[in-house]
C-alpha cells in the first residue's frame, strides 16, 4: 500500500507539470491578453512601463517557471512564515492578482471560507440524502418508492443548476417570501438571530446543489446495495436467524458504502471550485465567483493559480479515492 | 405489433434491439418527446413567423403576455417569444449534435489506437489521465473569453461563437468515450476472428474498419447520446454565464439568461428555456438508458 502510494505520488508530479504548462500556455498566449486592451490614448512609454510593472514584456518561459516558484516554494512558506514568524520568503515576490495588486492567496483565503459553508454544507446535505434512498430503492428494488427515487434521480440528472437555482429563487423567494434571493456575504453569526439568518440565506443555494448531488449518489448507492445483497453472505446473514435490520444495515450497507465512498471522495474537488454557477445565481462570494471575476478582468495570473489548485485537487483526490479503496477492501491488492 | 397471419417473422439483431427498446418505458417517453422538440425546431420557425414589426411598434408591445397573438408572450423589446424560442432550440440542439459528434470521432480514434497499437497505449492513456485531470469549466469558460473576438473577427460572430462554443466543448468531453473505446478494443483484438483476419494478411486499419469499429457501436452510441445531453447543458451554463452565444443569434441557455434579470415580473421568460432545456436533457438521458438495457444481450429477452 506505501509504495502503491508513493508510486502514484511520484507519478502525479509529472501529470501535474504538464497540466500547470497546458493551463499556463492556454491562459498565456490567448489573443485576448489585457495588453491589447490599454486604450491607445496611453503613451508608448508609459503603456511599456505598464507591462513591465505587471511582469508581462518576459520571455514565456522564464514567466512559467517565476510562477512555479512562485507556486510550489514562495507560497508555502509565506505560510510557514506566518505561522511560525520565520522569514524564509523576505524579500520573494508572492504571485499578484492583477485586478487588485494583492497577492492571489490572500484573496484565495479570504474567498474559501464561503465557498467552503455552502458548497460543502450543500454536499454533505446531499449524500445524506442520497445515502437513505439508495439504501431503501435497492431493499425494495422496482417498488413504487424505487421508481419514485429512480425519476428523481433522472429529473437530478437532467434539470441544470441554473434552472432549478431560478425556479426556487422564484417560488420560494419571489412567490412565498420564505428566503431571500441573495446570499448575503456580509453577514456575521454572533447570536441566535444572526444564525437563524444565516440558515434561511443558505437554504436555497444549499438545496439546490443538494439535491443536484443527491441524485448521482443515490443511484451509486442504490446499485451498489443491489450489488451485494445478491450475494453469498447475505444469505447466510439470514439463514442465521439475524433479523433484516441487522443484515441491511450492518451487513450490506458497510460493503455497498465502499465504492460509494470513492465517488464521495471523487466529488470534493469540485466543493473547492466552487459550483460556479450556483455561486453566481445567488451572489455567494466564493471561489467560483472569484474565477468568473478574474476570468471577465482578464486577470490572468489569477486564472491561473485557481484553475491548476482545482487540477491539483482533483488529481489528489484521485488517489485519495484509490487508497480509501484499497484500505477498506481487503480484495483490492494494489501491489 | 403482433401479427397472427403471417409466420413469425425471422429475428434480426435490430428489430431484437427495437423490441427491447419499445418495452422501456421512459426510453419510449423520451424518444416521443425528443422527435417532437426536434420536428418543432425544424419546421417551427417556417410555420409560424413572427409578424415584422416597426421599432416603435415593437415598443409598444413589449413585455407582453401570453395572448392569441403572441403564444409565449414578448420580450423586453418587444420580440416574439416563441419564434425566439424556436430558433434557439435548432442551436441547442445542433451545438449538442455537432459538438457530440467531435467529442465521440475523436475518443473514438483515441481508443482505437490505444487499444489495437500497444506503443500508443501508455501515451494516450497518459493524455487521457490529463484531460481528466483538467478543471473543464474554467478552461472552456477562459477560451471562450479569449479566443472569442479573435474567432469572431474571422468568421464572423455567429459563426464564430458556435465553432468556438462546440470545439472547445467537443475537444474537453472526448475522454469517457475513449476509455470505453479502449476497453472494448482490447478485449476484442483477442478474439478468434481478429486473429483470422489477421493470418489470412489482413493490415490493421482494415481489421480496425471490418471487424473491430462494428463491434464497438453499441457502447459508442450510448455514450454519444449522453454526451448530446451533457453538451447541451455545457452550452447552457456558459451562455448562462454570459460567454456563450450573442443575444441576437440565441440558444435555450442564452435566453434564460436574457430573462434573469426579469424573473421576478416575468418569471415565464425563465421557465420557458428552462423547462426545454430540462426536457430535452431528460429525453435523451432516458433515450441513453433504453439503448444501453436494449444494446446489452444479456437483458435482452429477459
Amino acid at each position: 500500500m506505501l509504495t502503491f502510494t508513493l508510486r502514484r505520488l511520484l507519478l502525479a508530479i509529472p501529470i501535474l507539470l504538464v497540466i500547470s504548462l497546458v493551463i499556463f500556455l492556454l491562459v498565456d498566449l490567448a489573443p485576448g491578453s489585457p495588453m491589447s486592451e490599454i486604450p491607445l490614448t496611453v503613451p508608448p512609454d508609459v503603456r511599456q512601463k505598464m507591462i513591465e510593472a505587471l511582469g508581462a514584456d518576459q520571455p514565456v518561459f522564464v514567466r512559467y517557471l517565476l510562477w512555479l516558484k512562485q507556486f510550489f516554494w514562495v507560497e508555502p512558506m509565506t505560510l510557514v512564515d506566518g505561522w511560525f514568524g520565520t522569514d524564509f520568503t523576505a524579500g520573494e515576490q508572492r504571485i499578484l492578482s492583477w485586478q487588485s495588486r494583492s497577492p492571489v492567496f490572500t484573496i484565495i483565503g479570504q474567498r474559501i471560507p464561503q465557498t467552503l459553508t455552502v458548497v460543502g454544507t450543500a454536499y454533505l446535505v446531499g449524500v445524506l440524502i442520497a445515502v437513505p434512498i439508495g439504501i431503501y430503492s435497492a431493499y425494495r428494488q422496482y417498488s413504487f418508492f424505487d421508481q419514485a427515487g429512480t425519476l428523481f434521480a433522472m429529473i437530478g440528472f437532467s434539470v441544470p443548476t441554473f434552472f432549478s437555482g431560478t425556479l426556487f429563487i422564484i417560488i420560494f423567494a419571489v412567490w412565498l417570501g420564505w428566503f431571500p434571493t441573495k446570499y448575503d456575504t456580509t453577514l456575521e453569526v454572533t447570536d441566535w438571530a444572526t444564525f437563524w439568518e444565516q440558515v434561511r440565506q443558505m437554504a436555497l443555494p444549499v438545496m439546490t446543489l443538494g439535491l443536484a448531488n443527491a441524485a448521482a449518489i443515490s443511484r451509486y448507492m442504490r446499485s451498489s446495495m443491489l450489488d451485494n445483497m445478491a450475494m453469498d453472505y447475505v444469505r447466510t446473514a439470514r439463514a442465521k436467524g439475524m433479523s433484516e435490520r441487522v443484515v441491511v444495515l450492518r451487513h450490506v450497507l458497510r460493503n455497498s458504502l465502499i465504492p460509494v465512498g470513492t465517488v464521495i471522495a471523487l466529488g470534493i474537488p469540485s466543493i473547492f471550485g466552487g459550483a460556479i454557477i450556483t455561486e453566481n445565481l445567488f451572489g455567494v462570494n466564493g471561489i467560483g465567483a472569484a474565477l468568473i471575476g478574474a476570468i471577465h478582468a482578464n486577470d490572468i495570473p489569477m486564472v491561473q493559480t485557481l484553475a491548476f489548485i482545482f487540477a491539483v485537487l482533483i488529481v489528489l483526490f484521485n488517489l485519495i479515492a484509490d487508497i480509501i479503496y484499497g484500505l477498506l477492501d481487503p480484495r483490492i491488492r494494489y501491489d | 405489433m403482433t401479427d397472427t397471419s403471417a409466420a413469425p417473422k425471422p429475428s434480426s439483431p435490430l428489430r431484437d434491439v427495437w423490441a427491447q427498446f419499445r418495452s422501456h418505458k421512459g426510453a419510449m417517453f423520451g424518444l416521443i418527446t425528443l422527435s417532437v422538440l426536434i420536428i418543432a425546431v425544424l419546421i417551427g420557425p417556417y410555420l409560424w413567423v413572427p409578424e415584422k414589426l416597426s421599432v416603435a411598434q415593437a415598443i409598444k408591445l413589449k413585455n407582453q403576455g401570453p395572448s392569441l397573438r403572441f403564444p409565449l408572450g414578448t420580450d423586453q423589446l418587444g420580440r416574439d417569444m416563441l419564434a425566439r424560442m424556436l430558433l434557439a432550440g435548432r442551436i441547442s440542439l445542433a451545438v449538442g449534435l455537432v459538438a457530440m459528434g467531435i467529442a465521440i470521432v475523436f475518443g473514438t480514434l483515441i481508443g482505437v489506437l490505444a487499444g489495437y497499437f500497444r506503443r500508443l497505449d501508455g501515451p494516450l492513456m497518459r493524455l487521457t489521465d490529463m484531460f481528466l485531470a483538467l478543471p473543464l469549466v474554467p478552461l472552456l469558460l477562459v477560451m471562450v473569453m479569449l479566443f472569442r473576438d479573435r474567432i469572431a473577427g474571422i468568421i464572423g460572430p455567429e459563426m464564430g461563437a458556435f465553432t468556438l462554443i462546440v470545439f472547445a466543448i467537443g475537444i474537453t468531453s472526448w475522454m469517457a468515450t475513449a476509455r470505453i473505446v479502449r476497453g472494448e478494443v482490447l478485449t476484442l483484438k483477442e478474439r478468434e476472428y481478429v486473429l483470422a483476419a489477421r493470418s489470412i494478411g489482413a493490415r490493421p486499419n482494415r481489421i480496425i474498419l471490418r471487424h473491430i469499429l462494428p463491434n464497438v457501436i453499441s457502447p459508442v452510441m450510448v455514450a454519444a447520446t449522453l454526451g448530446v445531453a451533457e453538451a447541451i447543458i455545457t452550452e447552457s451554463v456558459l451562455s448562462f454565464l454570459g460567454l456563450g452565444f450573442p443575444p441576437d443569434f440565441p440558444t435555450w441557455g442564452r435566453l434564460l439568461y436574457d430573462g434573469l434579470q426579469y424573473m421576478q415580473v416575468y418569471p415565464e421568460r425563465v421557465v420557458w428555456p428552462g423547462v426545454a432545456i430540462s426536457l430535452t436533457v431528460l429525453s435523451v438521458n432516458y433515450i441513453g438508458d433504453g439503448l444501453r438495457d436494449a444494446l446489452d444481450p444479456r437483458i435482452r429477452g429477459r
